[in-house]
């Protein structure tokens, strides 16, 4: 298994690609050149930092430090999702639904990938445990950032309509049964859509890159197929999870809607 | 009877009881609360307070329950799915009472939003009444009408009366409180309320 090495001054004509990005933002009046600069700027400090911290966590092969790298992905991705709303759930309540159901879907998936279909020696070995988390928290943090705007976003403009079935006495979740439904079919769209598509649209980047490093394009699939039955089981338990637990923070015992505990964008 | 003790929500603080086959109006300027107190007294809002249908204290019964004896109807009605007939649970019992109110009975597969808001409220109310509740918590529930309709809503509301149907009336129309409240309740900008004769 042979690949062609890289060494950072192979990155620099690539680079040019994102800076002529900018300058066409510039030209055109987009105002996205910031935004570009700062994204940029970000994904080249978060690879080259995760490089090392890798490197370092390959070789250490430590329950302790794999779970606090796991963790601190889980916090990160609960923070995005918190970030990405433009109604939330308020502080403790936001960040502790979309950590807990990262936690419960990202972490039970890759567990059972981990125990079952690639069996490492030892089973927690971080060149397999993170980026395999990795991929599925990426993908089910968008699930449920999707699926929780649409929640949120529908209550506001739906609530006459909500109450309307509550005040005849429907229980909250006959009266947000069609919002649940559409947060539900939003979340999965994402995974939905890369399934159908992949293999005749897009390559993955995961197999590309394992083909560009050698592997056989055949067990490069095996390795994809695994990862996409992961990313969906793993999105539709987490987006399931999140919707269900907004639709119950959003209503109450006595079966009200309590709009009053979403925070809008600017209040916080 | 309807018994409301205390009953607290912002600035409301209410108290009042209200008999079995009674009909009180509810009258104060715009934005004085008195939608915030037909929802309270629904529980479709938090609030404080003691209400008891009958004796039963509302939080001995669940909440779809007590909104099923207890039942507000909303100056503009909601509505969750596409046409008229959906949001019945039996279409063909509530024809003669739409066709009391005026619609024709061909109205049922209607899209909702080809509705005038007249139709809505009309149609929101058949759907309220087919529950047949000990108590309706009517929000201006003729504000989108024309005469002839008012007469019929106000008909179809006298005859739930004379079966025992209690109803709380909101309307800024001074006439029809007096056709149709047998006592007139007057909330004030403090959230307070006080009884007037028709």
């Amino acid at each position: 298994m042979t690949y062609i090495q890289l060494s950072y001054g192979d990155l620099i004509l690539p680079a040019l690609l994102v800076l002529m990005d900018g300058a066409l933002s510039i030209v055109l009046r987009l105002r996205l050149e910031r935004q570009l600069a700062i994204a940029s700027f970000r994904m080249v400090l978060q690879l080259v930092l995760v490089g090392y911290v890798l490197t370092f966590l390959f070789a250490a092969v430590s329950p302790l430090w794999t779970a606090l790298a796991a963790l601190a992905m889980v916090v990160f991705a609960s923070r995005e999702i918190v970030t990405r709303q433009k109604r939330r759930l308020p502080n403790l309540w936001g960040y502790g639904l979309g950590a807990g159901c990262m936690l419960l879907a990202a972490g039970t998936v890759t567990m059972f990938a981990l125990l079952t279909a690639l069996r490492p020696d030892p089973w927690y070995h971080p060149r397999y445990a993170l980026p395999l988390l990795g991929m599925i928290l990426g993908n089910t943090m968008t699930g449920i950032s999707l699926g929780l705007d649409v929640l949120t976003n529908s209550l506001v403009r739906e609530r006459a309509a909500v109450e309307a079935c509550l005040a005849l006495g429907g229980t909250r979740y006959q009266a947000l049964l069609p919002i649940l439904r559409d947060a539900l079919r939003n979340g999965f769209m994402p995974i939905m859509n890369s399934m159908a598509a992949i293999g005749l649209v897009s390559l993955p980047g995961m197999m590309t890159g394992q083909i560009l490093a050698g592997v056989e394009p055949v067990d490069a699939v095996k390795y994809q197929l695994l990862i996409m039955f992961l990313i969906a089981g793993g999105t539709g338990l987490g987006t399931l999870a999140a919707v269900l637990g907004g639709a119950h923070l959003l209503t109450d015992t006595r079966h009200r809607l309590r709009l009053d505990r979403i925070v809008t964008e600017g209040e916080v | 009877m309807l018994s409301v003790r205390a009953l607290k929500r912002l600035h409301i603080s209410v108290s009042f009881d209200l008999a079995d086959g009674e009909c009180v109006a509810l009258q104060g300027p715009s934005g004085v609360g008195k939608t915030l107190l037909l929802r309270a007294i629904a529980d479709l809002d938090p609030n404080d307070g003691t209400v008891r249908l009958d004796g039963t204290l509302r939080e001995q019964v669940a909440g779809p329950v007590w909104r099923r004896r207890v039942t507000y109807v909303a100056a503009e009605p909601g509505w969750w799915s596409d046409t008229v007939q959906e949001h019945f649970a039996a279409w063909d019992d509530a024809l003669p009472m739409v066709t009391r109110l005026g619609l024709p009975y061909t109205c049922g597969p209607w899209l909702i939003q080809r509705l005038s808001s007249g139709e809505r409220q009309r149609l929101g109310l058949v759907r309220a009444l087919m529950l047949r509740s000990k108590v309706l918590l009517l929000d201006e529930p003729t504000a989108a009408l024309d005469s002839s309709s008012v007469a019929a809503v106000e008909s179809l509301i006298a005859e739930r009366v004379s079966n025992g149907t209690s109803v709380v009336w909101s309307t800024h129309d001074n006439a029809q409180a007096r056709r149709v409240g047998s006592r007139i309740l007057v909330m004030s900008a403090d959230g307070k309320i006080e009884e007037n004769q028709p």
